[in-house]
Order: C-alpha cells, then structure tokens, then sequence
C-alpha cells in the first residue's frame, strides 16, 4: 500500500518534470528569438524592417527591409493554398465516401507516405520535374513562385487530406441516412450535408496546411530562385522569409545577423496568428 | 380496403446470418400497422426493407418480393424516388445541423424545388402537419439542435412530410423520449393517419394497442402472428405470442 503510494509520487513527479521541459523549450525559443531581435530591431526600426523593399545586408550603408521575404511567404503559401486545398480536400471527400475499401487500403498508406517524405526530397523533384516543366511550358528561368507554389501545395496534400478525411467522417452517419430517406443521391448527401458539417474540421486542415506551407524552407529554396525582391509576376523568383535566414545565416554577423533573427520573429508571429485561428476554430466548435 | 404493401416469401440474409425467413405480410393503405417484437427479431430489418435503406449495409442480400402499388421495389425501382414516397422516422431525432428552416427545406431542394414562396408554404405545411408549427414558428432560423428532442423528433417527422410521401415508416420513433413527447408523437400519428400510410416499428405494447390498427408479433426473423390489433392482443393464436404480451420474456 505504501509502496504504491510512494509510486504514484513519484510518477507525478516525473510527468511533472518532463511536461516542463516541453513547455520550458517553446518559452526558450520566444525568449531567445525576442532577445536577439530586439538590437536590430531598435537599430532599423521595426517599421523600417517591415515595410522596407530593399535587403542587401552587404552594401554600406547596409538596408535591412523585409517586405520582399515577407510577401514571398505570403505569396508562395497562397499559391501553395490555391493549388493544395482544392486538390486535398476532394481526395479526402474520396477517400471518405467515394472509395471502394479495397483501393483505400492501398491509397490511404502511399498518402501517409506522402507526409514521411523529407521536404529535401520533395526538393529534387521539384528541381528536377517542376522546373524545367514551368520553364519549358511559361518560359522564365523555371524558379518561380508558380513552381514553389505547385511544390509547396503538393507537400500540404496529406496534412489537408488526412485532418478533412477524418473532419468527414466524423460526421454522424444519422445524417446521412437521414437524407438518403428524403430521397437524396449519395452524391448530394456528401456534398450538401457531409461537407457543411465537417466545415470547422476541414477549414482546421487548412489552417494546419497554411503553417506547414509558411514554415517550409528546404524544398521552398531548392527551387523559388530566392531572389531578394519584391515580385511582380507568379513567373518572378521569390525568396521567402524562412529562405532568407537558411541562405544568409551562414556567414552573417554582427546587425545583419540580429535582422535574420528578427525575421524569425516575425515569421514566430505568424505562426502564433494561425494558431490562435486554429484554436478559435476549435473552441467554437466544442461550444 | 387496398393492401400498399404486399409481402411475398422475403428471405433476408447479413452475409452469412439470416436475419428474415420467409415473410408474407400485406399493409393496408392508410392504416397504422405496428411491428412488435423483442431486440434483435427483425422488424426493424423489414421496415429497413420497405424503403430500401437496407442497401446501405455491406452483405445484405434479399429473396422474395417486396411490392409497394403492385410494383416490386427491388426489381429496377429507382431507389430515390422511392425513399420520396416512403418517408422515413428515425429511432433517434437526427435533425441536420443547419436551421429549423433548411432541414425541412431540404427534402423539396433535394427534389429540384427553388422557388422560395413555395418553399415557405411547404415548411408551414409541414411543421403544421407535424403539430410543432406553433412551437417553432418564431425561430425557423435556428438550429434544429437547439430545440427538445421531443420537439427535434417532430421536426424529423415535419421534414418527412416535406416531401410528400405516401407511406412514413417509423423506427421505434418515441423510445428516446419522454412521455410528454411520446404522448405528442402519438395523438400526431393518429392524426396523420388520414393522409399517409403508417408502419411503426414499437417496443412499447401499450403504444401498439393504443394506436396501430394491425399488428405483427416477430420472433427470431419471422412472423409469429399477424392480425388485427385488437384481435392479437385480446385473444393471441398462438402461444408464443400470448407469452410476449403477457410480458413472461421480451
């Protein structure tokens, strides 16, 4: 009796331990990238640095704006958006309701392996096949935002398919019977009923896709052409905000390493915007 | 009075399981016929069968005939239209998750209605028939999960109606209620009478007694006995069938 006791103690002890660690780690980050941004951000000024449409850390005097990294994110992830949520989300109206079981036993791991791939992976094919495809059928050099965007929308596929399929499925098959009763089609059912129900799921896909396609930097820099400013056409290579830090970091020193970390924070602050979304849409959903 | 449905030799096996053995029962147009039974004795199985929901269940298959005006309903019937004239009553409510409106809506958009007077007209109608307008009327805009699960199963009713069925089956449509709802349900089933063919599958012999005019006594997927409601529970043929009702099993 007493040993169990002693036990329980300790055990609470242990999660108590290892829950503070996680949460110790995401308080480390914000901490460490605030404190480090806060120099350059002082120096440029945090208007300057935002809205600023030259980066050229190199030139003396050296300019430090980040609008062109931040419309490059912006950019490639809608593009991503546009091309991976339609694609996504009728793969999962699919697999939830359309697909025989038998080919959903075979689809269902290849799109599991879709999510497993290392994005350097998805990298290569982009440079290899995206590229020169965009290059051969639009002209331009092949490193764009269309091809980052096709890339980026292609990695976002299993996030979207998996959270919506699940999102559709939970739908409570009364419904369905309920309107198969009414002398609904199957199909009319899914897509007037199913797919209404499922919205806050399918939209938290979405949202959960959006802060896959801003974070993604290996496979974005293997093929966005990464040039430091702003665009003017889908075909314009782009660099994005998590880019610019992987390129740069490397030899930067002194200011021009404090305004890459200070891009990580705004790139933390975005972040940050889609989760609270993200948990909004959740709250309201259990209300 | 005409038979609506005509019943003939229905088998009806899950895979290997055969949950129906050889069914022959005719439901009289505009009558209340109630099916009775314990758990698991296939009358919910053959109401599934009167409106082909059981097409939904994976190794479902069925020998027989089933014939709805004369016309066997599994031989080239188009199953949507149908499921138009047989109507449907859940066991649980299963209002949709959008307004008091649009679930009753539904039905009539579904069957290529859009012009919104008529619409109007159908839901007032409906929710009138179902005896729940005067409830509802002031709050057509809100969710049909707002509202009691009596008032909930009057909306499903209302929604059945929408569609203008002739035949409403009903799955043991009171058992999640209370009795002031069951109670609400049932003067509304009568009622309906009038209009539309009823077949109600029920647990409560009460219910059966107080309003169906026929009733079949089910026992391990046949028909034990089947009469009218008076004659089967005030003299029973057959043994097993005065047993249920007396309550010494069940």
């Amino acid at each position: 009796m007493k040993k169990q006791k002693i036990l329980d103690r300790l055990m609470g002890i242990v999660f108590r331990i290892t829950a503070t660690i996680s949460i110790a780690s995401v308080i480390l980050i914000l901490v460490f990238i605030v404190i480090n941004s806060i120099p350059a951000l002082r120096e440029i000024g945090i208007f300057q640095f935002i809205t600023g449409k030259t980066w050229a850390p190199t030139d003396t005097p050296a300019s430090f704006g980040l609008l062109p990294m931040i419309l490059g994110s912006i950019y490639v992830t809608a593009g991503a958006i546009l091309i991976g949520v339609p694609l996504g989300l009728f793969t999962a109206i699919f697999m939830a309701r359309f697909c025989p079981p038998k080919l959903y036993k075979f689809l269902k791991p290849l799109i599991d392996l879709l999510a497993g791939i290392p994005s350097i992976v998805y990298g290569f094919f982009g440079l290899v096949f995206i590229v020169p495809l965009v290059r051969t059928v639009l002209g331009g050099t092949g490193n764009s935002i269309l091809t980052a965007s096709i890339l980026l929308g292609i990695m976002i596929l299993p996030t979207i398919i998996g959270l919506s399929e699940a999102a559709i499925r939970a739908v409570p098959q009364s419904y369905y019977e309920g309107a198969l009763s009414l002398g609904a089609t199957h199909e009319r059912a899914v897509f007037t009923l199913l797919l209404p129900a499922a919205k806050s799921g399918i939209f938290a896909s979405v949202i959960l896709g959006i802060g896959r396609a801003i974070g993604e930097t290996m496979a974005v820099v293997m093929v966005a052409g990464n040039q430091a400013r702003v665009p003017t056409g889908i075909l314009n290579g782009v660099r994005t905000m998590t880019s610019s830090i992987v390129i740069e970091m490397g030899y930067a020193a002194d200011l021009h390493r404090g305004a890459l970390i200070a891009s990580g924070l705004v790139l933390f602050v975005f972040i940050l915007i889609l989760n609270i979304a993200f948990s909004l849409l959740n709250t309201r959903k259990g209300a | 009075m005409a038979d609506k449905y005509q019943i003939k030799d229905l088998d009806l096996f899950y895979g290997d399981f055969q949950a129906l053995t050889d069914v022959n029962l005719n439901i009289e147009e505009k009558q209340i016929t109630a099916f009775i039974g314990p758990s698991g004795c296939g009358k919910s199985t053959l109401l599934k069968t009167l409106n082909r929901m059981n097409d939904l269940v994976d190794g479902c298959r069925i020998t027989g005939q089933v014939l709805l005006d004369g016309v066997d309903i599994y031989d080239n019937y188009d199953v949507n239209l149908l499921r138009k004239n047989v109507g449907m009553v859940f066991q649980k409510p299963n209002p949709f998750p959008m307004s008091i409106y649009d679930n009753i809506a539904y039905g009539p958009r579904t069957h290529g209605i859009r012009k919104k007077a008529l619409l109007d007209d159908i839901v007032e109608e409906s929710l009138r028939k179902a005896a729940i307008w005067d409830e509802v009327k002031d709050r057509l805009k809100r969710n049909a999960l707002s509202v009691s699960g009596g008032q909930q199963q009057r909306i499903c009713i209302a929604r059945a109606l929408a569609v203008e069925p002739e035949v409403l089956l009903m799955d043991e449509p009171t058992s999640a209620l209370d009795p002031i709802s069951t109670n609400k349900i049932e003067d509304l089933v009568l009622d309906l009478k009038k209009y539309y063919t009823i077949v109600i599958v029920t647990h409560n012999m009460q219910q059966a007694t107080r309003i169906s005019d026929a009733t079949a006594f089910f026992l391990l997927g046949k028909i034990i006995e089947f009469d009218a409601t008076s004659n089967l529970f005030s003299m029973p043929k057959d043994k097993r069938t005065e047993d249920y009702i007396t309550g010494r099993f069940g």
